[in-house]
């Protein structure tokens, strides 16, 4: 700084007048939307854990089967609601690696329950990668290899088994299988009703617009599980497994476009605005185009947000409805259906274990949850 | 006599970036205007806000002290603990935002948000902070105090809700105002209206104030030190009068030269040539209904456009200026066939000299699509006009891909063209447009308008959301383009200093009215109507020596019904426009 005679400080620096114009002002930002968004969900670590976490889980599902000592509707009848067994690693004091204490059961006469015990005196060690009863990886490849299985003449009950004998930590990743697509499918459904009637209601706006809108009100105002009850009540009752499964998400996914389809019309009508739209239209270009260039890449990464966040509602939907007996049905193995059994209060309250699908219905809404508001918080990264 | 506010090496960082403000100096003598000057990211508001320590949470105030002095000895308010300072806030310094309407909360009455004021730093009763409230509401130029107090914020005019703001900050008789760019969302008339009033208000007080501004024009009319900041960083300080008249700094000597401004001695100027005009408005008026407020009552109806008759010959540039709500962008939008004028009214286009008039609203498609590659926007808000996702060569080839011009190697070249004509390295054709800055963006929506050749740009507001120096190199950049392309400009702007210097022919619009139409020098010269007085006295100008007349704004900005008679509008009659001399028309009766 220096003082001028009249009290003025001029600072001293050099100073370039025309640095500026081709140079970068934010070359942070010089990067593709979805670089951008990556970066700024990496700094949401709840989020990211979460994916990571649904990561893991989705790539899983193919090798359910491997990972289960059993498979789903295999069945131990000496083991009728035997209580989960643990994984010991010493045996009076010595190390031998994973074992479990053989079981056996008896009948209790006087309560007729089941009464476990447990030989504390014969360690026997856990197989691995061992050969058991056969399953197929992914739905195509027969095999009969699994990550690990009980050692001959004993039982591994992670999470204890259930009326009919079956082990429930197979069943729950089996039951994984079904509960986790059905919230994909149903959100392929309804990401095509919701984009195609909510982009048409915000594009074109007016009369269309008003018709969409009221039917979206309708069907919002419908009480929701009546309608699925009904609905589900209307699918024949010998159709297979399969058949009812793709039904129950498609109908999950037909409730649910109204929700999806305000978001894209609201976005649509704020895009619209954005001088760029007006720019291309000024330039000619023709409504499909508008939409395809300019409007759907610009809120794509807004619509993952709102799917990631109705995820959970559809994998409740399909765990509702299953456990009324009104979604999928045995032999099907899915979390709402493994819960059905767990529909009374005495089984709860003397076979708590059975109510152990719970947890990773509870685990996999919050991940979804968790996920959908990283991605909603990264979702604008022009904004500083 | 110790300053009443004293900011020594004062530097303010943002998380773990480098500081935005650094070794920031001044003092504000009592009763004094301090200006901060500076362009976007100078650091000018962090450094005010840092004084009354209202920063963002990952703010940090890295080195400095501010010393508020007041009657009771000096107080340190870097180092003041929280609850002490917010007995400061609002009662020794309060602050004046940018936003009147995202400063109010909407769901209370201004009369209640002002007197939370007194009962806080008070304890007044209510009765007390009513009755103050009300002077101070008639202070502020309220007409009706009473009913003032009553009113929620949207009730109330841009205008008048910042004169609420005002009375907010000023219920307290704080001893220090800090002003954050407080005229800036206000039209012109009404800024000077209200920098007159900050101004008596001060006098009055004997108040010190801080104002914050881009604009160099507020400064030599409001300020008695100066502070220019330039990326966070003091350029030049000291007195008004010295500074502006002779900067020191080269930064300080760039910015007077890029501000706009109109001539101090203009000269009268010839008729524009009428024989080849490309874009002729024919009484075009544009009414919109809106919904009225209970079914019982019949709708209203909104005239954007009232009759208006522009021609554009070609290669010239017709201005068209107005503040808010004067439908200037409305005609503009009817000029490209954006909107449809209501019947009566048409717009006839002629894109080659001798060529085939076409009317604009009664085109075929074929017809449309070919009008649309020959008249193009430039629009208001370059973070907007280019869409985030796609690469500047996408941008700027997209209306050839619309329109099917060219290969895909020919579209690139012809981008790579374009790109340097409008100043920019053919290297930025695979950047995303958010590297940019303001200026580089409004440089690369100009090039995507021009690659379809076409003969009439509509720049709407181009440069408004510019700062100055910036605005001044887009200017000379639209001035040569017109001149080496050939082009005819339909210039939208509420600006009109700048209109002065890019315009050959000026429009004044008021409530959908042309009120006054000439060449811009002839305007300057002789200007005739008492709104077109008013927009050119408002204009604050970077000349100490030519303050605004707060008269002349005050006639004209008011009530039409109050014009001298020859120019007097009512709602049932009105002057026609009438050819005063060669080339100047205004709306009088003769």
């Amino acid at each position: 700084m220096t003082q001028l005679p009249d009290g003025r400080f001029v600072d001293d620096e050099p100073y370039d007048p025309d640095a500026s114009l081709q140079t970068l002002e934010r070359s942070d930002m010089d990067a593709p939307n979805m670089v951008l968004v990556w970066r700024k969900f990496k700094q949401h670590r709840l989020g990211l854990f979460s994916g990571i976490a649904l990561l893991i889980a989705y790539l899983m599902i193919p090798f359910a089967g491997f990972i289960a000592p059993y498979t789903a509707n295999e069945r131990q009848p000496d083991y009728l609601f035997s209580p989960p067994q643990s994984v010991e690693w010493t045996h009076e004091g010595e190390f031998i690696g994973p074992f479990v204490y053989p079981i056996t059961s008896e009948a209790d006469l006087e309560t007729f329950q089941w009464k476990f015990t447990a030989d504390e005196t014969r360690p026997m060690k856990l197989k691995f990668f061992c050969e058991a009863s056969s399953y197929k990886v992914a739905g195509l490849f027969k095999t009969n290899k699994h990550l690990f299985c009980a050692p001959e003449g004993a039982t591994v009950f992670l999470w204890g088994s259930d009326r009919l004998g079956r082990d429930v930590f197979s069943r729950v990743s089996y039951g994984a299988q079904l509960s986790l697509t059905v919230g994909l499918i149903g959100i392929t459904v309804s990401f095509i009703l919701g984009i195609g009637f909510g982009s048409i209601a915000g594009y074109f706006g007016g009369k269309i617009d008003w018709v969409i809108n009221r039917v979206i009100e309708i069907l919002r105002s419908l009480p929701e599980l009546p309608l699925w009850m009904a609905l589900s009540a209307a699918v024949p009752s010998n159709w297979g497994p399969v058949a009812v499964f793709f039904i129950i998400s498609i109908i999950l996914g037909i409730l649910d476009w109204p929700g999806l389809a305000r978001a894209v019309r609201a976005k649509f009508l704020s895009l619209r605005e954005e001088e760029y739209v007006k720019a291309a239209e000024m330039m000619g270009a023709n409504s499909s185009r508008v939409i395809r260039k300019h409007l759907l890449p610009n809120f794509m990464s807004h619509l993952i947000a709102s799917a990631s966040l109705s995820i959970p509602a559809m994998i409740l939907g399909e765990t509702a409805l299953s456990f009324l007996g009104l979604g999928l049905r045995a032999p099907a193995v899915s979390w709402g259906v493994m819960l059905n059994d767990a529909q009374n209060l005495a089984s709860i309250e003397i076979y708590p274990w059975t109510a152990i699908p719970m947890l990773p219905i509870i685990f996999i809404v919050l991940a979804f949850n968790f996920l959908g508001d990283g991605l909603r918080d990264s979702l604008d990264p022009y904004s500083s | 006599m110790p300053p009443l506010l004293s900011v020594t090496d004062l530097s303010v960082g943002f998380g773990n970036g480098e500081s935005v403000v650094r070794n920031v100096s001044f003092d504000v003598q009592p009763g004094e205007t301090l200006a901060l000057v500076g362009e976007s990211g100078s650091g000018k508001t962090v450094t005010c806000r840092a004084v009354l320590r209202i920063l963002p949470k990952i703010a940090q105030i890295r080195t400095g002290k501010v010393v508020l002095n007041t009657g009771d000895g000096p107080v340190e308010l870097s180092s003041l603990g929280e609850r002490p300072l917010r007995k400061t806030r609002g009662n020794l310094v309060s602050m004046i935002f940018q936003e009147p309407m995202r400063s109010l909360s909407p769901l209370h009455r201004i009369g209640n948000q002002v007197a939370e004021v007194l009962s806080l730093h008070r304890g007044a009763s209510e009765k007390e902070a009513k009755r103050e409230v009300l002077t101070t509401f008639e202070h502020v130029g309220f007409p009706d105090p009473e009913r003032a107090y009553r009113s929620y914020p949207f009730e109330l005019s841009g205008g008048m809700q910042q004169r609420a703001m005002i009375a907010m900050a000023m219920v307290a008789k704080p001893d220090l105002l800090i002003a954050d760019e407080p005229t800036t969302a206000l039209d012109v008339t009404t800024q000077a209206q209200v920098l007159g009033l900050i101004k008596d208000l001060q006098r009055e007080t004997g108040m010190a104030m801080i104002l914050v501004t881009h604009d160099l024009g507020v400064v030599a009319n409001m300020a008695e030190q100066v502070v220019v900041m330039h990326k966070g960083r003091v350029m030049e300080s000291g007195p008004a009068a010295p500074l502006l008249r002779s900067p020191a700094h080269p930064y300080t000597q760039q910015l007077f030269d890029a501000a706009p401004a109109i001539p101090a001695q203009p000269q009268m100027a010839p008729e524009l040539p009428q024989d080849d005009l490309i874009l002729q408005l024919k009484s075009v008026a544009k009414t919109y209904t809106l919904r009225a407020s209970s079914m019982w009552k019949p709708d209203v109806l909104i005239h954007a456009c009232r009759g208006i008759d522009l021609n554009l010959p070609r290669g010239k540039t017709l201005a068209v200026v107005g503040e808010s709500g004067s439908g200037k962008t409305t005609a503009a939008r009817v000029a490209l066939g954006a909107e449809l004028p209501d019947p009566g009214g048409e717009v006839l286009f002629r894109s080659q000299k001798g060529g085939e008039q076409i009317t604009v609203h009664q085109m075929t498609r074929t017809a449309r699509f070919a009008f649309q590659k020959k008249a193009q926007m430039v629009f208001q808000d370059p973070y907007s006009s280019l869409s985030p996702r796609m690469r500047i060569q996408e941008a700027l080839t997209e209306p050839l891909e619309i329109h099917n011009i060219g290969s895909r190697a020919e579209k690139r070249d012809m981008a790579e063209v374009m790109l340097r004509k409008v100043g920019l390295n053919t290297d930025m054709m695979q950047r995303f447009p958010h590297a940019f800055s303001g200026g580089q963006r409004q440089r690369l929506s100009i090039a995507r308008a021009l690659m379809l050749e076409p003969t009439l740009l509509v720049c709407d507001e181009p440069t408004s959301a510019l700062d100055v120096s910036v605005q001044e190199q887009i200017l000379t950049l639209l001035e040569d383009i017109r001149d080496t392309m050939n082009l005819s400009y339909l210039f939208i702007s509420h600006d009109l200093a700048v209109v002065a210097r890019i315009a050959d022919e000026v429009a004044v619009m008021r409530q959908g009215l042309v009120v006054e139409q000439a060449p811009p020098d002839t305007l300057f010269y002789n200007p005739k109507h008492p709104y077109t007085k008013a927009l050119i006295a408002a204009q604050p100008t970077p000349d100490i020596d030519r303050p605004i007349d707060l008269n002349l704004v005050a006639q004209g900005a008011g009530d039409p019904e109050t014009w001298p008679e020859a120019y007097r509008m009512t709602d049932s009659e009105m002057p026609s426009l009438t050819q005063l001399e060669p080339g100047h028309k205004v709306r009088c009766y003769v």
